[in-house]
């Protein structure tokens, strides 16, 4: 069934759609990501121009985020003022990165800037948790007395001046490197149509030292705020959310989400961030690839009148 | 050049509808909505020819059918390598290309049409794209303009239809023009030409209506004119969604 959508103007199959917002959506039930990174790609593949797909890929993490975060809210596992310093970080960031989208999209660059932060960022994620995984499953092979982990290291993050105590999170550390890491997550989430819960995540633990248990909520929690506040502004100055869009990929996200969910818990966790990380480097050498070789069509057309 | 062109083709006309034929057209459908389960859209273009006299004998009748969708000026841009990677490095910006062009004939267009007369009218699909002048520093423009109609071809956009026309004792044309899923919304021309000696004998034209309608339509003006509302309702349906799928699949696991 094809449906044609209106501010894409393609048509597109119905169920191509529903499937992606599917597949997407096991993979953030599974994993406990947005899956924004695998829906931008996708849509560029299935021929919706890219400004649309960034656009649209924002307000489907909106979506699924929603959907984590109340379950999370439920446990008590989200630091809603962590949440909160990330999310000024955030706003700031994303509207910076929208600034930044629409003079990249002027100049025609913006399909190789969506194209090269994905390489560069998801590449190095992935090879992080890559490693990361490895390492665990090694050690979990290794029968013994595990390592007692050390928290409430003194880093260099803790010696910054505007100490906050961040009670849900069990910290009291210094405003700006939160704030900085929302900088970062926002200034991605607009030029790659991502929450960035895929850089969000690994920063909360490794550099601001929060313990895991409440590191998904309240990074799903600000990921709400920014994917929305992106959404938002590309539909205000681009006009290029498609609702049409946005809804098929939403329903096959959210039953998506679920199946992931129930899949998720017949695994080990060593295991899926395995898997996960796997997909992560497969899609960052993808795009790479596509960078690197040769096009077969060096020539590409947009119209003046769609921004 | 191009001022002397469309003063020889202003002058052109009386002269070509002097000989004594006319054209009369119509189209199966005078209006197409895109609807949001929208597939592609056949028309059946046909026509007759009226004459005041026998049909000339010495010379053989030719038709040629054009739709065209609204023109936008266009950037083309053109990838090569840069550090390693391939970007876009240089753009030539196109004045007038139409969003869809369907030529149809009754036969080979060079054929049938001589060049200076596809000139006057712009009736190949090279004809009617209109480039500004590249910048300076691109020296093949026409490499550009060459790429757009390749890549428009491919998808369908662009096409020449030669020997698809069928004219019947000379007076009845019919044609099917097949228009893409991927239509733009606007006014689309559609032209008529009898060709006699390669020249254009007589010419008429007419317009399809292509356009949104229902949720196509609405969702589409809201977010052309009320962005911010569009932008606040694109967040709802999102938070709904988000929060409909959490809810009704925890009642799920527990019932």
């Amino acid at each position: 069934m094809q449906i044609y959508l209106p501010i894409a103007e393609v048509s597109v199959n119905a169920f191509m759609l529903f499937g992606i917002g599917g597949l997407v959506g096991v993979l953030s039930g599974l994993f406990g990501v947005g899956g924004g990174f695998l829906i931008t790609p996708l849509l560029f593949f299935i021929g919706v121009p890219p400004t649309v797909a960034v656009a649209t890929g924002a307000n489907q993490v909106v979506a699924s985020s929603v959907s984590g975060v109340l379950a999370h809210l439920k446990r008590r596992t989200v630091d809603m003022r962590m949440g909160v310093v990330l999310l000024v970080g955030g706003l700031l960031g994303s509207a910076l990165g929208i600034w930044a989208f629409n003079i990249l999209t002027r100049l025609g660059q913006i399909d190789t800037a969506v194209q090269l932060s994905y390489v560069v960022f998801l590449g190095f994620i992935g090879l992080l948790m890559f490693q990361e995984s490895v390492r665990a499953i090694v050690r979990a092979r290794k029968t013994g007395p595990r390592p007692a982990v050390k928290r409430h290291q003194h880093l260099w993050v803790h010696r910054l001046p505007f100490k906050i105590k961040f009670r849900a999170s069990g910290l009291y550390i210094s405003v700006i490197p939160p704030v900085l890491v929302g900088i970062v997550v926002g200034v991605l989430a607009a030029i790659m149509g991502v929450g960035g819960g895929f850089i969000m995540v690994p920063a909360m633990i490794y550099l601001l030292g929060m313990p895991t248990k409440v590191v998904i909520g309240t990074s799903l929690f600000q990921i709400i705020f920014v994917a929305g506040f992106t959404t938002f502004m590309h539909a205000w100055t681009n006009r290029s959310v498609d609702l049409m869009l946005a809804l098929l990929l939403i329903l096959g996200g959210v039953v998506g989400a679920q199946i992931g969910a129930r899949l998720g818990a017949r695994l080990k966790a060593e295991q899926l961030r395995i898997l996960l990380a796997l997909l992560v480097i497969a899609v960052a050498v993808k795009l790479g690839i596509d960078l690197l070789i040769e096009p077969r069509e060096l020539y590409s057309i947009s119209t003046a009148g769609r921004s | 050049m191009r001022g002397v062109a469309l003063l020889l083709a202003l002058l052109a006309i009386p002269s070509a509808a002097g000989a004594g034929e006319e054209v009369v057209a119509g189209l199966s459908r005078s209006a197409i909505s895109i609807t949001a389960n929208f597939d592609g859209s056949d028309l059946i273009v046909y026509g007759a020819v009226k004459r005041d006299e026998p049909a000339p004998s010495d010379s053989t009748l030719e038709v040629i059918v054009t739709v065209e969708g609204p023109s936008t000026p266009i950037t083309v841009r053109r990838k090569s390598r840069a550090l390693g990677i391939w970007v876009n490095t240089a753009s030539v910006e196109v004045d007038r290309a139409p969003s869809f062009y369907a030529v149809a004939t009754t036969g080979p267009l060079d054929r049938i049409l001589s060049q200076t007369e596809d000139l006057r009218r712009k009736i190949s699909v090279p004809q009617m794209i209109r480039s500004v002048g590249a910048p300076q520093d691109i020296a093949d423009s026409p490499a550009f303009t060459e790429a757009l109609i390749r890549v428009r071809e491919a998808n369908g956009l662009y096409s020449l239809h030669e020997g698809t026309v069928q004219l019947a004792e000379n007076t009845l044309f019919r044609t099917d023009v097949d228009l893409p899923a991927n239509l733009v919304e606007g006014d689309y021309r559609t032209r008529f030409f009898l060709l006699r000696d390669r020249q254009v004998v007589a010419m008429t034209e007419t317009a399809i209506y292509v356009r949104k309608v229902g949720l196509e339509r609405w969702l589409y003006d809201l977010a052309q004119r009320q962005p911010a509302v569009y932008g606040v309702l694109a967040l709802a349906i999102a938070a709904l969604a988000g929060w409909a799928a959490s809810t009704a699949f925890r009642l799920l696991r527990n019932g």
